[in-house]
């Protein structure tokens, strides 16, 4: 029990804190920014942590959380095999042919107006659907190896990025595409000096959306059959086993990669779009 | 209305290359079969034996259409091989999971918009928690709560919900941000109290937001469910539907239980497509 009203003090206690916290001018600093977040979640850990011992929440149910850290450190090995497997092999892989084949399929559609008003629509009402759905059918064709996951991230990611790209190539206007004209520039000078650049937030936009879309597609494409190693595959076999605390392990690995994965691509966005107000703004 | 000949030909275009593609996956089986069999095959009977094989690697349109037709009108709505029955299971757990994810959603937003702790503390991780792969952990959810006693349309809905609530929260708080200081201001000079200003002002002003928030967690929590369907021991449902047809090769059955999702997260979607141009409609900020 002293575990359990421990943790409800921390967390009343930290709850004053920030509350206090939040309206002193501390709060816009950037430490402070960072700091009143970062002491939330802290307190869910201490809450999580006294509700288990406090409880005695058997661990079939609920790990805590210094259980799941034992098992990380103890298994890193293994984690880092099915990092490998299903992160870098299955989901970088499919979002750089996805994301690169979308680019590359928008700026070939965008010189038939035709073409895209015929694609938008049904890239729109694609980009709504469950594709996670596929994934079975590409498990199928590609085995069971990496190459499937990968097929199926890029299926999952072309549309959001194809429908933002399109969107992208459309943001200039008239004036600044005439001011090209009358330098005379050709086509594909007013696409890399003009357009493109122009269409990066939406482009990164699109990115952004797709990061967290391949890593679902790899993992849940892992469900329908994999070889016996990857993140899909052992968060479905340790369920199997009721060795939850490996299931968080994995948890833990892809939310860190995943967070990782997309700040990667907004720090890059950071650097290509500098001169976006939405990025000026904040410094 | 001018866009619709251009979507039909690219329809048309995706069918064509369809057929092209079913022709050329299916034909290595039917050279198989009759190197097996020592018949010489010509190529018409090539392409007759491609359009209807039993197990194809890509079944042609034509035979998902009639998987699809006779999933959802060739049988009783009752039977365990009806799309109707599946869909309705996946559709149950998916509209409860998003009543609760939305309606978690909207309250968050306002507790996020009237008190700056809980802006500060809990919108970060709103906004991080968007970037991790949620989905891995729903076999863990269904089994947890199997094991505590949770079995049915429950935990599927659990997934749902859970989907369903950052687009909500996260459109919601901006939406309920959207008036500007003008606007406030005038209601602060009526002296309205800050529950007034949150349904005069506030309320009204996120429709907008609210909506393209829905559309989205509506397709993110059918995707919940029918992931929520894959583990074992699910029976019904579009995802178990899936799962057994990649069990066992069914691959016609894979493609109509895909094209019934595909259907039924459309269909959603154009309900609150239309919910909002009603709303919006009657709000005066209809286009």
């Amino acid at each position: 029990m002293i575990w359990l009203w421990g943790a409800i003090l921390f967390w009343l206690a930290a709850w004053a804190f920030n509350a206090w916290a939040a309206t002193r001018p501390f709060a816009r600093t950037r430490v402070g920014r960072l700091a009143i977040p970062a002491l939330f979640g802290v307190t869910l850990l201490v809450l999580w942590e006294g509700i288990v011992r406090g409880l005695q929440v058997p661990g079939v149910i609920l790990p805590a959380p210094s259980v799941i850290w034992d098992t990380i450190a103890a298994s890193v090995p293994t984690l880092w095999t099915d990092f490998v497997q299903t992160i870098l092999k299955g989901g970088l892989s499919g979002y750089v042919i996805g994301c690169g084949s979308a680019v590359l399929t928008a700026i070939a559609i965008d010189r038939s107006p035709f073409l895209q008003r015929g694609l938008l629509p049904v890239g729109n009402f694609v980009a709504a659907l469950p594709i996670v759905g596929i994934a079975p059918i590409l498990v199928m064709w590609f085995g069971f190896d990496w190459q499937s996951k990968a097929a199926v991230v890029v299926v999952m990611v072309f549309f959001p990025v194809l429908v933002n790209t399109v969107a992208g190539l459309a943001a200039t206007d008239r004036m600044q595409r005439d001011l090209m004209a009358t330098y005379s520039a050709s086509y594909w000078q007013t696409l890399m000096k003009l357009r493109l650049p122009a269409a990066m937030p939406f482009i990164f936009n699109g990115l952004k959306i797709a990061t967290t879309l391949a890593l679902i597609g790899a993992i849940v494409a892992e469900f329908f059959g994999s070889p016996i190693k990857g993140m899909g595959f052992r968060i479905s076999t340790a369920v199997g086993q009721l060795a939850l605390d490996m299931v968080w392990a994995e948890i833990a690995v892809a939310a860190l990669a995943g967070s990782a994965f997309y700040g990667l691509v907004a720090l890059i966005e950071k650097g290509v779009t500098f001169w976006h107000p939405s990025q000026r703004a904040r410094s | 209305m001018r866009s619709i000949l251009p979507v039909l030909v690219v329809l048309a275009a995706i069918v064509a290359l369809w057929y092209a593609g079913s022709v050329w996956l299916n034909s290595q089986w039917t050279y198989d079969q009759a190197a097996r069999a020592e018949v010489e095959v010509s190529l018409a009977e090539v392409l007759a034996d491609t359009m209807v094989q039993e197990r194809p690697v890509l079944p042609a349109p034509h035979q998902v259409a009639a998987g699809l037709w006779e999933g959802l009108f060739g049988q009783k709505i009752t039977s365990k091989r009806s799309l109707v029955y599946h869909g309705w299971v996946t559709l149950s757990a998916t509209l409860v999971g998003f009543a609760i994810g939305t309606g978690l959603g909207i309250l968050l937003a306002v507790g996020i918009v009237h008190n700056r702790a809980m802006d500060m503390s809990v919108m970060p991780w709103a906004i991080a928690s968007q970037t991790i792969p949620i989905l891995a952990i729903a076999p863990m959810v269904i089994v947890v709560l199997a094991s505590v006693g949770v079995t049915g349309l429950l935990p599927k809905a659990v997934i749902s919900a859970y989907l369903s609530f950052f687009p909500v929260v996260v459109g919601m708080v901006k939406g309920l941000r959207s008036p500007d200081g003008m606007q406030l201001d005038l209601l602060r000079t009526y002296n309205a109290s800050p529950m007034a200003t949150l349904w005069k002002l506030r309320l009204p002003a996120s429709m907008p937001f609210l909506f393209a928030s829905l559309k989205v967690s509506m397709a993110a929590s059918l995707v919940g469910a029918i992931v929520g369907e894959l583990p074992a021991g699910a029976t019904a449902g579009l995802g178990a539907r899936l799962l057994s047809g990649s069990y066992y090769g069914q691959t016609i059955q894979i493609w109509a239980a895909l094209f019934a999702a595909a259907i039924l997260a459309a269909g959603l979607v154009v309900v609150i497509g239309g919910i909002e141009k009603a709303t919006l409609k009657r709000m005066g900020m209809g286009r």
